[in-house]
């Protein structure tokens, strides 16, 4: 008897948690196919009386959050195979190549894992508007070239693979950068997934970077348009509920479909050394 | 090095291709990050303004006199003051909340583990700025959902983004709720790392629940506490979207005005570039005694 009401107790309070975690979210998707006006009609209602996509229609038409949804995609991809290609290079050096100072210099980024990068981005953007890279989406798109904590996966995964194989190709009379191309790159796959999900989301949703960078409001990702919108259109909340869904939606539907990935690269980046 | 069995293939080629293969992304983060932190330093040091960024040479060296200034910049306090009540007031709340829900998802009776694990975590993937927009009117006085729940226990409407004294709560209560799920995933993992055998022995020995917990599961924890309590301090210490996006820039009267959004403002809304990079060094080295403070605790803790 005690034990069925601990059960009870265990999933109530855990329904109660789920409840709370996801109202926002299903009260934005409800709130985007409402007509204009009718959340805020009073009482406001929680579900639109007859669902309308008018609002996702008028921001593709009326307003240009499609061009902004493509700069996003854009911007998110670059920055994410830029990543694993120079993460992965140098992950798997420092996994399992030996070169003298290599314990030293990895020890030297794991501490500037502490620094944080706002710091960083006043000189960053001067030394990019000095490139011409300002309102650019290789501009956007650079300082995700700059993430430490890529590395560190890599080099944990990579351990796991035996020396033996590596030696065997050597042996065979494969160079270096081969036997990183064709047979560390494949084995990495799993923690490849990881990593690159990790930085498609960081960068669709960062905010600060995108904003300072992108000036011209063609160029703008989906987070600056979507901050840009709420000065003039914060009276439109179905509108810009709709806005909200094509932000968020896009990487939520990733996440549920990568997630084995994503939380894989969460606990192995807690790991300590 | 020493002691471990040579290679075939030879050493000085594999310490060239290590150090190729180092290059790109050494390269990348000396140049987008190692080098701006000097240089955000240096230009701490200048009176660089609107003018600079016409003709370079404008810029003089001052010394220490932007720290000088921001010290008696009564903005500087005020958003300090906001930025600590995020990070000592949502920091913590954000782990209690967390460990509750890993609790839960610990414990043995348990069903549905995975899904509701993946519904906690969801928030924390979403786009800061997009949600910030839902909770803006979410928190509306008249209209908003959290409003209206809060009637039914009759509590009277609160206009949460417009009064002082709300618009903080509101703006951590959206942190907790973003960020919690983050760290559930990761003390799950540590809650799942502790050997059943622990329990057990002590329960041999006659302890109760209170006990386990504060004997075993909590010192076992201690790891996965001092890496949240880092990224934390880290990522809370930055908070800028929020008040962005909620309170059009710090309203009201400042607020929910943080050092990010100060810094911000000051050198990319009016160009006081030296002065901004004062404030992002007075954010630097708060952070880094933090995060001293904390390696710390646990390194006491320890012994």
């Amino acid at each position: 008897m005690r034990r069925a009401r601990g059960t009870l107790l265990v999933h109530a309070a855990l329904v109660v948690g789920a409840v709370l975690a996801l109202t926002p979210l299903v009260w934005m998707i409800s709130a985007s196919l409402m007509r204009p006006g009718e959340a805020s009609s009073f009482p406001p209602p929680f579900l639109p009386s007859r669902p309308t996509l008018g609002n996702y229609v008028d921001l593709f038409t009326r307003l240009s959050l499609g061009r902004a949804a493509a700069n996003s995609v854009l911007i998110a991809v670059m920055a994410t195979l830029g990543v694993l290609l120079l993460n992965s290079m140098a992950g798997y050096a420092f996994a399992k190549l030996r070169f003298p100072g290599r314990d030293r210099v990895f020890a030297l980024l794991l501490a500037a894992l502490v620094i944080p990068a706002p710091v960083a981005m006043l000189p960053l953007f001067l030394m990019l508007r000095s490139a011409g890279l300002v309102n650019t989406y290789v501009g956007a798109a650079m300082p995700a070239l700059a993430g430490i904590i890529g590395v560190f996966l890599i080099r944990q995964f990579a351990r796991s693979i035996p020396d033996d194989l590596l030696d065997a190709a050597r042996l065979e009379g494969a160079g270096e950068f081969r036997i990183y191309w064709t047979i560390v790159l494949p084995l990495l796959r799993p923690v490849l997934a990881t990593l690159g999900i990790v930085t498609f989301l960081a960068t669709w949703n960062d905010f600060v970077w995108p904003l300072v960078i992108l000036t011209d409001e063609s160029r703008y990702t989906l987070p600056v348009a979507l901050a840009g919108l709420i000065g003039e259109h914060s009276g439109d909340l179905e509108l810009m509920m709709a806005g909200s869904v094509l932000t968020v939606l896009p990487v939520l539907l990733l996440f549920l479909l990568l997630q084995r990935y994503y939380i894989e690269g969460i606990t192995l980046g807690s790991v300590k050394e | 090095m020493a002691g471990e069995k040579p290679r075939p293939g030879g050493m000085p080629h594999e310490i060239q291709a290590a150090w190729l293969l180092l290059l790109p992304g050494l390269a990348a983060i000396s140049i987008l990050f190692l080098v701006p932190i000097g240089a955000a330093f240096l230009l701490s040091l200048t009176d660089f303004d609107i003018y600079t960024l016409g003709d370079f040479a404008n810029m003089r060296f001052i010394g220490l006199k932007n720290y000088g200034a921001l010290l008696r910049d009564p903005l500087l306090w005020k958003a300090m003051r906001n930025t600590a009540l995020f990070l000592f007031v949502g920091g913590p709340l954000t782990l209690g909340v967390a460990l509750a829900a890993a609790l839960l998802l610990n414990s043995r009776v348990a069903r549905w583990k995975g899904l509701f694990r993946t519904i906690f975590f969801a928030p924390y993937v979403t786009t800061l700025v997009a949600v910030a927009v839902v909770f803006r009117y979410l928190y509306h006085p008249r209209f908003g959902l959290i409003g209206q729940a809060l009637g039914w226990f009759g509590i009277a409407p609160i206009d949460w983004l417009g009064d002082p004294r709300w618009a903080m709560p509101a703006i951590i209560l959206l942190a907790v709720w973003k960020n919690f799920g983050y760290a559930t995933i990761l003390l799950v993992a540590g809650l799942q790392s502790i050997p059943e055998s622990l329990y057990e022995a002590a329960r041999i020995d006659g302890a109760g629940s209170a006990q386990l917990f504060r004997k075993i599961t909590m010192p076992l924890l201690a790891p996965t506490f001092l890496f949240l309590g880092v990224i934390t301090t880290i990522g809370y210490f930055q908070f800028f979207a929020e008040p962005y996006v909620m309170t059009d820039g710090g309203k009201p009267l400042n607020a929910t005005l943080s050092v990010g959004l100060l810094m911000y403002k000051n050198g990319f809304r009016w160009w006081s570039m030296g002065y901004a990079a004062s404030i992002a060094f007075v954010l630097f080295i708060v952070v880094l005694a933090l995060t001293a403070v904390q390696f710390w605790i646990q390194k006491r803790g320890e012994a």
